[in-house]
Protein backbone atom coordinates (compact mmCIF):
# COMPACT_ATOMS: atom_id res chain seq x y z
CA UNK A 1 0.00 0.00 0.00
CA UNK A 2 3.12 2.26 0.82
CA UNK A 3 4.26 3.68 -2.65
CA UNK A 4 1.19 3.82 -4.82
CA UNK A 5 2.66 6.80 -6.93
CA UNK A 6 3.91 10.19 -6.09
CA UNK A 7 0.75 11.63 -7.28
CA UNK A 8 -1.38 10.56 -4.87
CA UNK A 9 -3.14 12.93 -1.96
CA UNK A 10 -1.37 11.91 1.09
CA UNK A 11 -4.38 11.15 4.03
CA UNK A 12 -6.41 9.62 1.41
CA UNK A 13 -5.85 6.74 0.81
CA UNK A 14 -3.45 6.23 3.64
CA UNK A 15 -5.95 5.99 5.90
CA UNK A 16 -5.86 2.91 8.22
CA UNK A 17 -7.78 -0.11 6.62
CA UNK A 18 -9.56 -0.28 9.98
CA UNK A 19 -11.02 3.40 9.93
CA UNK A 20 -12.25 2.60 6.13
CA UNK A 21 -14.12 0.27 7.12
CA UNK A 22 -15.57 1.75 10.26
CA UNK A 23 -16.43 4.85 7.94
CA UNK A 24 -18.33 2.84 5.15
CA UNK A 25 -20.12 0.74 7.78
CA UNK A 26 -21.18 3.60 9.72
CA UNK A 27 -22.19 5.84 6.07
CA UNK A 28 -24.03 1.92 5.56
CA UNK A 29 -26.23 2.59 8.80
CA UNK A 30 -27.02 6.03 8.06
CA UNK A 31 -28.29 5.20 4.79
CA UNK A 32 -32.14 4.10 4.26
CA UNK A 33 -32.04 1.93 1.87
CA UNK A 34 -29.10 -0.43 0.25
CA UNK A 35 -26.12 1.51 -0.97
CA UNK A 36 -24.10 0.08 -4.02
CA UNK A 37 -20.46 0.36 -4.17
CA UNK A 38 -20.53 3.85 -6.17
CA UNK A 39 -23.06 5.19 -4.28
CA UNK A 40 -20.58 4.43 -0.84
CA UNK A 41 -17.94 5.81 -2.68
CA UNK A 42 -20.04 9.27 -3.21
CA UNK A 43 -20.71 10.07 0.39
CA UNK A 44 -17.54 8.98 1.55
CA UNK A 45 -15.24 11.30 -0.30
CA UNK A 46 -16.76 15.12 0.49
CA UNK A 47 -12.89 15.85 0.44
CA UNK A 48 -11.37 19.70 0.37
CA UNK A 49 -10.92 21.31 -3.01
CA UNK A 50 -7.27 20.09 -2.82
CA UNK A 51 -8.43 16.31 -3.03
CA UNK A 52 -11.06 16.37 -6.23
CA UNK A 53 -10.14 14.49 -8.89
CA UNK A 54 -9.44 11.00 -9.82
CA UNK A 55 -6.07 10.97 -8.10
CA UNK A 56 -7.77 12.34 -4.66
CA UNK A 57 -10.55 10.07 -4.04
CA UNK A 58 -10.70 6.59 -3.07
CA UNK A 59 -11.00 4.54 -6.16
CA UNK A 60 -14.47 2.53 -6.91
CA UNK A 61 -12.15 -0.74 -6.15
CA UNK A 62 -10.70 0.07 -3.36
CA UNK A 63 -14.79 0.89 -1.74
CA UNK A 64 -15.38 -2.57 -3.48
CA UNK A 65 -12.63 -4.62 -1.78
CA UNK A 66 -13.92 -3.21 1.79
CA UNK A 67 -17.81 -3.83 1.37
CA UNK A 68 -16.66 -7.29 0.41
CA UNK A 69 -14.20 -7.78 3.17
CA UNK A 70 -16.95 -6.48 5.21
CA UNK A 71 -19.40 -8.74 3.95
CA UNK A 72 -17.14 -11.74 4.38
CA UNK A 73 -16.99 -10.88 8.15
CA UNK A 74 -20.45 -11.35 8.49
CA UNK A 75 -21.29 -7.59 9.02
CA UNK A 76 -23.28 -6.65 5.56
CA UNK A 77 -25.89 -8.49 3.92
CA UNK A 78 -25.64 -7.89 -0.22
CA UNK A 79 -28.41 -8.39 -2.43
CA UNK A 80 -28.08 -8.99 -6.31
CA UNK A 81 -28.70 -5.45 -8.57
CA UNK A 82 -27.84 -5.87 -11.91
CA UNK A 83 -23.95 -6.67 -12.48
CA UNK A 84 -23.03 -6.13 -9.42
CA UNK A 85 -24.54 -5.59 -5.40
CA UNK A 86 -26.02 -3.38 -3.11
CA UNK A 87 -25.03 -4.01 0.65
CA UNK A 88 -26.94 -3.03 3.73
CA UNK A 89 -25.81 -3.16 7.45
CA UNK A 90 -26.87 -6.36 9.42
CA UNK A 91 -28.93 -5.73 12.45
CA UNK A 92 -28.31 -7.29 15.51
CA UNK A 93 -31.50 -10.15 14.47
CA UNK A 94 -29.60 -11.04 11.57
CA UNK A 95 -26.12 -11.17 12.58
CA UNK A 96 -27.88 -13.53 15.43
CA UNK A 97 -29.43 -15.40 12.71
CA UNK A 98 -26.74 -15.36 10.26
CA UNK A 99 -24.02 -16.81 13.03
CA UNK A 100 -26.97 -19.69 13.85
CA UNK A 101 -26.32 -20.29 9.81
CA UNK A 102 -22.62 -20.14 10.43
CA UNK A 103 -23.00 -22.74 13.34
CA UNK A 104 -24.89 -24.78 10.83
CA UNK A 105 -22.23 -24.43 8.38
CA UNK A 106 -19.49 -25.56 10.58
CA UNK A 107 -20.74 -28.50 12.77
CA UNK A 108 -19.99 -32.01 12.27
CA UNK A 109 -22.63 -33.94 13.60
CA UNK A 110 -25.77 -36.03 12.30
CA UNK A 111 -26.93 -32.54 11.76
CA UNK A 112 -24.07 -32.56 8.82
CA UNK A 113 -25.61 -36.15 7.60
CA UNK A 114 -28.86 -34.40 5.99
CA UNK A 115 -27.07 -31.32 3.64
CA UNK A 116 -25.97 -32.38 0.70
CA UNK A 117 -22.40 -30.78 0.22
CA UNK A 118 -21.47 -29.81 -2.91
CA UNK A 119 -17.79 -31.16 -2.02
CA UNK A 120 -16.75 -33.29 0.51
CA UNK A 121 -13.49 -32.43 1.92
CA UNK A 122 -10.31 -33.59 -0.12
CA UNK A 123 -7.02 -35.84 1.20
CA UNK A 124 -3.95 -34.14 -0.14
CA UNK A 125 -3.49 -37.02 -2.35
CA UNK A 126 -7.45 -35.63 -3.99
CA UNK A 127 -6.10 -32.63 -4.53
CA UNK A 128 -3.03 -33.73 -6.38
CA UNK A 129 -4.91 -36.05 -8.77
CA UNK A 130 -7.57 -33.43 -8.96
CA UNK A 131 -4.92 -31.20 -10.30
CA UNK A 132 -3.55 -33.33 -12.31
CA UNK A 133 -7.48 -34.20 -13.88
CA UNK A 134 -7.53 -30.65 -14.39
CA UNK A 135 -4.61 -29.69 -16.10
CA UNK A 136 -5.12 -32.46 -17.96
CA UNK A 137 -8.26 -30.87 -19.26
CA UNK A 138 -7.24 -27.78 -20.31
CA UNK A 139 -3.44 -29.04 -21.53
CA UNK A 140 -4.71 -31.48 -23.69
CA UNK A 141 -8.18 -29.76 -24.96
CA UNK A 142 -9.88 -32.60 -25.11
CA UNK A 143 -7.67 -35.23 -27.56
CA UNK A 144 -7.67 -37.62 -24.35
CA UNK A 145 -10.44 -37.55 -22.56
CA UNK A 146 -8.63 -39.88 -19.78
CA UNK A 147 -6.93 -38.97 -16.86
CA UNK A 148 -3.41 -37.41 -17.04
CA UNK A 149 -2.42 -39.43 -13.70
CA UNK A 150 -3.70 -42.78 -14.62
CA UNK A 151 -1.14 -45.26 -16.35
CA UNK A 152 -2.99 -47.92 -15.68
CA UNK B 1 -29.84 -75.57 5.45
CA UNK B 2 -27.23 -73.56 2.87
CA UNK B 3 -30.54 -71.38 1.88
CA UNK B 4 -30.25 -69.34 5.64
CA UNK B 5 -26.92 -68.31 5.12
CA UNK B 6 -27.43 -67.04 1.18
CA UNK B 7 -29.35 -63.62 2.56
CA UNK B 8 -26.50 -63.05 4.78
CA UNK B 9 -23.32 -63.59 2.02
CA UNK B 10 -25.37 -61.31 -0.55
CA UNK B 11 -24.72 -58.31 1.18
CA UNK B 12 -21.02 -58.68 1.93
CA UNK B 13 -21.12 -59.29 -2.37
CA UNK B 14 -23.21 -56.17 -2.43
CA UNK B 15 -20.56 -54.52 -0.29
CA UNK B 16 -17.80 -55.95 -2.74
CA UNK B 17 -19.29 -54.59 -5.65
CA UNK B 18 -21.31 -51.88 -4.74
CA UNK B 19 -18.38 -48.93 -5.76
CA UNK B 20 -17.38 -50.16 -8.82
CA UNK B 21 -21.06 -50.33 -9.87
CA UNK B 22 -21.77 -46.97 -8.66
CA UNK B 23 -18.92 -45.94 -10.89
CA UNK B 24 -20.38 -47.75 -13.95
CA UNK B 25 -24.12 -47.22 -14.07
CA UNK B 26 -25.95 -44.16 -15.28
CA UNK B 27 -26.58 -42.26 -11.24
CA UNK B 28 -30.20 -41.92 -11.28
CA UNK B 29 -30.42 -45.89 -12.42
CA UNK B 30 -27.43 -46.68 -9.48
CA UNK B 31 -29.04 -44.89 -6.97
CA UNK B 32 -32.15 -46.76 -7.46
CA UNK B 33 -30.57 -49.91 -7.66
CA UNK B 34 -28.17 -49.32 -4.44
CA UNK B 35 -30.91 -47.89 -2.67
CA UNK B 36 -33.22 -50.67 -2.86
CA UNK B 37 -30.83 -53.42 -3.29
CA UNK B 38 -29.60 -52.36 0.30
CA UNK B 39 -33.01 -51.90 2.00
CA UNK B 40 -34.30 -55.42 0.45
CA UNK B 41 -30.54 -57.17 1.52
CA UNK B 42 -30.78 -55.64 5.38
CA UNK B 43 -34.44 -56.80 5.20
CA UNK B 44 -33.48 -60.13 4.11
CA UNK B 45 -30.32 -60.53 6.86
CA UNK B 46 -32.28 -59.56 9.52
CA UNK B 47 -35.34 -61.93 8.13
CA UNK B 48 -32.48 -64.81 8.26
CA UNK B 49 -30.83 -64.09 11.20
CA UNK B 50 -34.73 -64.01 12.97
CA UNK B 51 -35.71 -67.81 11.11
CA UNK B 52 -31.71 -68.72 12.33
CA UNK B 53 -32.75 -67.96 16.18
CA UNK B 54 -36.33 -69.18 15.44
CA UNK B 55 -34.60 -72.66 14.56
CA UNK B 56 -32.16 -72.83 17.63
CA UNK B 57 -35.31 -71.60 19.63
CA UNK B 58 -37.49 -74.58 18.55
CA UNK B 59 -35.63 -76.95 20.18
CA UNK B 60 -35.76 -75.58 23.89
CA UNK B 61 -38.30 -78.26 26.03
CA UNK B 62 -40.56 -75.13 27.03
CA UNK B 63 -41.07 -74.17 23.57
CA UNK B 64 -41.68 -77.47 22.04
CA UNK B 65 -44.43 -78.08 24.92
CA UNK B 66 -45.81 -74.75 24.73
CA UNK B 67 -46.28 -75.22 20.71
CA UNK B 68 -47.45 -79.01 20.96
CA UNK B 69 -44.34 -80.26 18.97
CA UNK B 70 -42.29 -82.74 19.24
CA UNK B 71 -38.61 -81.81 20.44
CA UNK B 72 -37.67 -85.04 18.81
CA UNK B 73 -38.08 -84.21 15.56
CA UNK B 74 -36.75 -80.70 15.75
CA UNK B 75 -33.73 -82.15 17.06
CA UNK B 76 -33.13 -84.26 14.02
CA UNK B 77 -34.41 -82.24 11.45
CA UNK B 78 -32.74 -78.86 12.63
CA UNK B 79 -29.39 -77.99 11.36
CA UNK B 80 -28.79 -75.13 13.62
CA UNK B 81 -26.23 -75.36 16.50
CA UNK B 82 -27.69 -73.61 19.83
CA UNK B 83 -24.34 -71.21 19.39
CA UNK B 84 -25.10 -69.76 16.13
CA UNK B 85 -29.09 -69.40 16.86
CA UNK B 86 -27.64 -67.45 19.98
CA UNK B 87 -25.34 -65.53 17.45
CA UNK B 88 -27.73 -64.57 15.25
CA UNK B 89 -30.09 -63.19 17.95
CA UNK B 90 -27.85 -61.24 19.39
CA UNK B 91 -26.60 -59.86 15.64
CA UNK B 92 -30.63 -59.45 14.99
CA UNK B 93 -30.68 -57.39 18.51
CA UNK B 94 -28.01 -55.18 17.58
CA UNK B 95 -29.24 -54.25 14.48
CA UNK B 96 -32.75 -53.36 15.45
CA UNK B 97 -30.89 -51.27 18.05
CA UNK B 98 -28.45 -49.44 15.53
CA UNK B 99 -31.60 -48.61 13.13
CA UNK B 100 -33.45 -47.34 15.65
CA UNK B 101 -30.87 -44.82 16.54
CA UNK B 102 -29.62 -43.82 13.60
CA UNK B 103 -33.33 -43.90 12.49
CA UNK B 104 -33.81 -41.41 15.66
CA UNK B 105 -30.82 -39.42 14.86
CA UNK B 106 -31.81 -38.77 11.21
CA UNK B 107 -35.33 -37.72 12.01
CA UNK B 108 -34.22 -34.82 14.56
CA UNK B 109 -31.62 -33.48 12.19
CA UNK B 110 -33.88 -33.84 9.45
CA UNK B 111 -36.35 -31.75 11.42
CA UNK B 112 -33.78 -29.45 12.21
CA UNK B 113 -33.11 -28.62 8.94
CA UNK B 114 -36.90 -28.47 7.61
CA UNK B 115 -36.83 -25.77 10.63
CA UNK B 116 -33.57 -24.02 9.75
CA UNK B 117 -34.72 -24.16 6.44
CA UNK B 118 -38.21 -22.18 6.94
CA UNK B 119 -36.44 -19.76 8.62
CA UNK B 120 -33.78 -18.34 6.12
CA UNK B 121 -34.57 -15.99 3.26
CA UNK B 122 -33.72 -16.50 -0.07
CA UNK B 123 -32.50 -14.15 -2.48
CA UNK B 124 -32.93 -14.73 -6.29
CA UNK B 125 -33.14 -18.85 -4.91
CA UNK B 126 -30.36 -19.14 -2.49
CA UNK B 127 -29.08 -18.08 0.60
CA UNK B 128 -25.93 -16.17 0.98
CA UNK B 129 -24.14 -16.54 4.01
CA UNK B 130 -21.84 -13.94 5.18
CA UNK B 131 -18.24 -15.12 6.56
CA UNK B 132 -14.98 -16.05 5.25
CA UNK B 133 -15.82 -20.04 4.77
CA UNK B 134 -15.79 -21.95 1.28
CA UNK B 135 -19.38 -23.83 1.60
CA UNK B 136 -22.58 -24.78 -0.50
CA UNK B 137 -24.84 -26.92 0.37
CA UNK B 138 -28.51 -28.06 0.19
CA UNK B 139 -30.59 -27.85 3.05
CA UNK B 140 -33.76 -30.15 2.96
CA UNK B 141 -36.74 -28.78 3.93
CA UNK B 142 -40.28 -27.64 2.68
CA UNK B 143 -38.85 -25.43 0.21
CA UNK B 144 -35.53 -26.83 0.96
CA UNK B 145 -32.83 -24.07 0.75
CA UNK B 146 -29.53 -23.74 -1.06
CA UNK B 147 -27.02 -22.17 0.71
CA UNK B 148 -23.43 -20.56 -0.36
CA UNK B 149 -20.95 -18.88 1.48
CA UNK B 150 -20.23 -15.18 0.17
CA UNK B 151 -16.88 -15.91 -0.30
CA UNK B 152 -17.33 -19.07 -2.33
CA UNK B 153 -19.95 -16.71 -4.39
CA UNK B 154 -17.27 -13.79 -5.31
CA UNK B 155 -15.01 -16.67 -6.55
CA UNK B 156 -16.92 -18.06 -9.23
CA UNK B 157 -18.25 -16.38 -12.25
CA UNK B 158 -21.87 -16.63 -13.41
CA UNK B 159 -21.62 -19.88 -15.27
CA UNK B 160 -19.96 -21.80 -12.75
CA UNK B 161 -22.34 -20.20 -10.25
CA UNK B 162 -25.23 -21.12 -12.71
CA UNK B 163 -23.68 -24.88 -12.24
CA UNK B 164 -23.09 -25.23 -8.61
CA UNK B 165 -26.44 -24.03 -8.31
CA UNK B 166 -28.30 -26.33 -10.94
CA UNK B 167 -26.16 -29.12 -9.21
CA UNK B 168 -27.50 -28.27 -5.59
CA UNK B 169 -31.25 -28.07 -6.93
CA UNK B 170 -30.62 -30.97 -8.35
CA UNK B 171 -30.34 -32.59 -4.89
CA UNK B 172 -33.54 -30.78 -3.34
CA UNK B 173 -35.73 -31.60 -6.31
CA UNK B 174 -34.91 -35.27 -6.54
CA UNK B 175 -34.57 -35.69 -2.62
CA UNK B 176 -31.71 -36.99 -2.27
CA UNK B 177 -31.37 -36.80 1.17
CA UNK B 178 -33.77 -39.46 1.71
CA UNK B 179 -31.83 -41.86 -0.38
CA UNK B 180 -28.63 -41.70 1.67
CA UNK B 181 -30.74 -41.57 4.76
CA UNK B 182 -32.70 -45.29 3.74
CA UNK B 183 -29.27 -46.37 2.28
CA UNK B 184 -27.34 -45.79 5.89
CA UNK B 185 -30.75 -47.11 7.91
CA UNK B 186 -30.21 -50.29 5.62
CA UNK B 187 -26.19 -50.36 6.92
CA UNK B 188 -27.21 -50.13 10.17
CA UNK B 189 -28.99 -53.15 10.53
CA UNK B 190 -26.35 -54.69 8.38
CA UNK B 191 -22.64 -53.29 8.41
CA UNK B 192 -21.95 -55.31 5.44
CA UNK B 193 -23.93 -52.65 3.85
CA UNK B 194 -22.01 -49.88 4.80
CA UNK B 195 -20.08 -49.48 1.11
CA UNK B 196 -23.38 -49.80 -0.44
CA UNK B 197 -24.35 -46.53 1.70
CA UNK B 198 -21.17 -45.16 0.85
CA UNK B 199 -21.58 -45.74 -2.41
CA UNK B 200 -25.51 -44.15 -2.67
CA UNK B 201 -23.82 -40.79 -1.52
CA UNK B 202 -21.44 -40.97 -4.37
CA UNK B 203 -24.14 -41.87 -7.06
CA UNK B 204 -26.66 -39.17 -5.42
CA UNK B 205 -23.67 -36.80 -6.09
CA UNK B 206 -23.08 -37.40 -9.84
CA UNK B 207 -27.25 -37.45 -10.18
CA UNK B 208 -26.67 -34.11 -9.54
CA UNK B 209 -23.51 -33.51 -11.45
CA UNK B 210 -25.16 -34.79 -14.41
CA UNK B 211 -28.18 -32.74 -13.86
CA UNK B 212 -26.10 -29.46 -13.11
CA UNK B 213 -24.45 -30.70 -16.70
CA UNK B 214 -27.25 -31.24 -18.62
CA UNK B 215 -28.47 -27.61 -17.52
CA UNK B 216 -25.55 -26.36 -18.60
CA UNK B 217 -24.99 -28.40 -21.41
CA UNK B 218 -21.57 -27.98 -20.48
CA UNK B 219 -19.63 -31.16 -18.71
CA UNK B 220 -16.70 -29.53 -18.71
CA UNK B 221 -17.88 -26.23 -16.76
CA UNK B 222 -19.47 -28.53 -14.49
CA UNK B 223 -16.13 -30.36 -13.82
CA UNK B 224 -14.28 -27.50 -13.74
CA UNK B 225 -16.60 -25.69 -10.88
CA UNK B 226 -16.63 -28.65 -8.88
CA UNK B 227 -12.51 -29.05 -9.15
CA UNK B 228 -12.19 -25.39 -8.47
CA UNK B 229 -14.63 -25.05 -5.58
CA UNK B 230 -12.65 -28.59 -3.91
CA UNK B 231 -9.41 -26.82 -4.12
CA UNK B 232 -10.59 -23.49 -2.68
CA UNK B 233 -11.80 -25.22 -0.28
CA UNK B 234 -8.43 -27.09 0.60
CA UNK B 235 -7.34 -30.44 2.37
CA UNK B 236 -9.29 -31.92 5.05
CA UNK B 237 -6.90 -32.78 8.13
CA UNK B 238 -5.55 -36.26 7.77
CA UNK B 239 -5.01 -38.82 10.23
CA UNK B 240 -0.89 -39.46 10.00
CA UNK B 241 -1.19 -42.85 10.78
CA UNK B 242 -0.39 -44.01 7.08
CA UNK B 243 2.33 -41.83 6.32
CA UNK B 244 4.09 -42.58 10.31
CA UNK B 245 3.55 -45.92 8.74
CA UNK B 246 5.65 -45.42 5.60
CA UNK B 247 2.41 -46.87 3.72
CA UNK B 248 1.73 -43.29 2.06
CA UNK B 249 4.59 -41.23 1.44
CA UNK B 250 4.45 -37.81 1.46
CA UNK B 251 5.66 -37.71 -2.17
CA UNK B 252 3.94 -40.84 -4.16
CA UNK B 253 5.09 -41.46 -7.23
CA UNK B 254 1.81 -41.84 -9.17
CA UNK B 255 -1.77 -41.22 -8.35
CA UNK B 256 -5.01 -43.23 -9.45
CA UNK B 257 -8.17 -43.14 -9.54
CA UNK B 258 -8.82 -46.54 -7.74
CA UNK B 259 -8.23 -45.26 -4.30
CA UNK B 260 -9.42 -41.78 -5.00
CA UNK B 261 -12.15 -40.17 -2.94
CA UNK B 262 -15.48 -38.74 -4.69
CA UNK B 263 -13.85 -35.36 -5.70
CA UNK B 264 -11.71 -36.83 -7.97
CA UNK B 265 -14.05 -39.82 -9.36
CA UNK B 266 -16.71 -37.38 -10.21
CA UNK B 267 -14.62 -35.15 -11.78
CA UNK B 268 -13.08 -37.80 -14.37
CA UNK B 269 -16.27 -38.88 -14.46
CA UNK B 270 -17.74 -35.38 -16.20
CA UNK B 271 -14.60 -35.01 -18.32
CA UNK B 272 -15.32 -38.22 -20.28
CA UNK B 273 -18.31 -39.39 -22.17
CA UNK B 274 -22.06 -39.42 -20.40
CA UNK B 275 -22.61 -42.36 -18.76
CA UNK B 276 -25.00 -44.84 -20.85
CA UNK B 277 -28.02 -46.79 -19.60
CA UNK B 278 -26.80 -50.53 -18.72
CA UNK B 279 -29.46 -52.84 -18.41
CA UNK B 280 -27.54 -56.34 -18.63
CA UNK B 281 -25.96 -55.57 -15.59
CA UNK B 282 -28.92 -53.92 -13.69
CA UNK B 283 -30.87 -57.36 -14.31
CA UNK B 284 -28.44 -59.04 -13.45
CA UNK B 285 -28.07 -56.83 -10.18
CA UNK B 286 -31.82 -56.90 -10.02
CA UNK B 287 -31.58 -60.94 -9.93
CA UNK B 288 -29.06 -61.37 -7.29
CA UNK B 289 -31.02 -59.32 -4.89
CA UNK B 290 -34.35 -60.69 -5.78
CA UNK B 291 -32.27 -64.08 -5.10
CA UNK B 292 -31.80 -63.35 -1.33
CA UNK B 293 -35.29 -62.42 -0.88
CA UNK B 294 -36.26 -66.13 -2.20
CA UNK B 295 -33.57 -67.65 0.07
CA UNK B 296 -34.98 -66.50 3.02
CA UNK B 297 -38.46 -66.89 2.24
CA UNK B 298 -37.60 -71.01 1.15
CA UNK B 299 -36.00 -70.67 4.46
CA UNK B 300 -39.03 -69.60 5.91
CA UNK B 301 -41.28 -72.34 4.38
CA UNK B 302 -38.59 -75.21 5.58
CA UNK B 303 -39.42 -74.33 9.22
CA UNK B 304 -42.95 -73.85 8.59
CA UNK B 305 -42.81 -77.54 7.53
CA UNK B 306 -40.37 -78.95 9.64
CA UNK B 307 -42.27 -77.56 12.62
CA UNK B 308 -45.59 -79.21 10.87
CA UNK B 309 -43.67 -82.34 10.79
CA UNK B 310 -42.97 -81.66 14.05
CA UNK B 311 -46.68 -81.34 15.37
CA UNK B 312 -47.83 -84.01 13.47
CA UNK B 313 -45.41 -86.72 15.20
CA UNK B 314 -45.98 -85.67 18.82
Amino acid sequence: MGGEGPRQAPGVERRAAGALEAEILAILREADGPLSPGEVRQRLTPRPPADEGPQGELSYSTVVTIVSRLHAKGLLARQRAGRGFTYTPLDDASLAASRMAQVLLGSENDHDAVLSRFVSGLSSRDARLLRQLLAGDTGAAGADPRPAGEQG
Amino acid sequence: MWLLYLPLVIPALAGATARPLATRLEPRHATWLLTSAAVALAACSMAALALLAAYAAAKAPFLAAAGGYSQEVMRRGDPISAAAGAAAALALTGGAVAVAVMFRNRARALAESYRRAAGLQPEDGIVVVPGPAIEAYALPGLPGRIVVSGRLLDCLDDRRRAALIAHEQAHLASRHHLFSAVARLAAAANPLLIPVARAVDYTVERWADEHAASVTSDRRLVAQTIGQVALLAGTRRERVAGMALGIIGPRAPRVSLAWAGPVPRRVAALLTAPPRRQTILLAACTVIVLMAGVAALLAARDLHALLELAQGTR
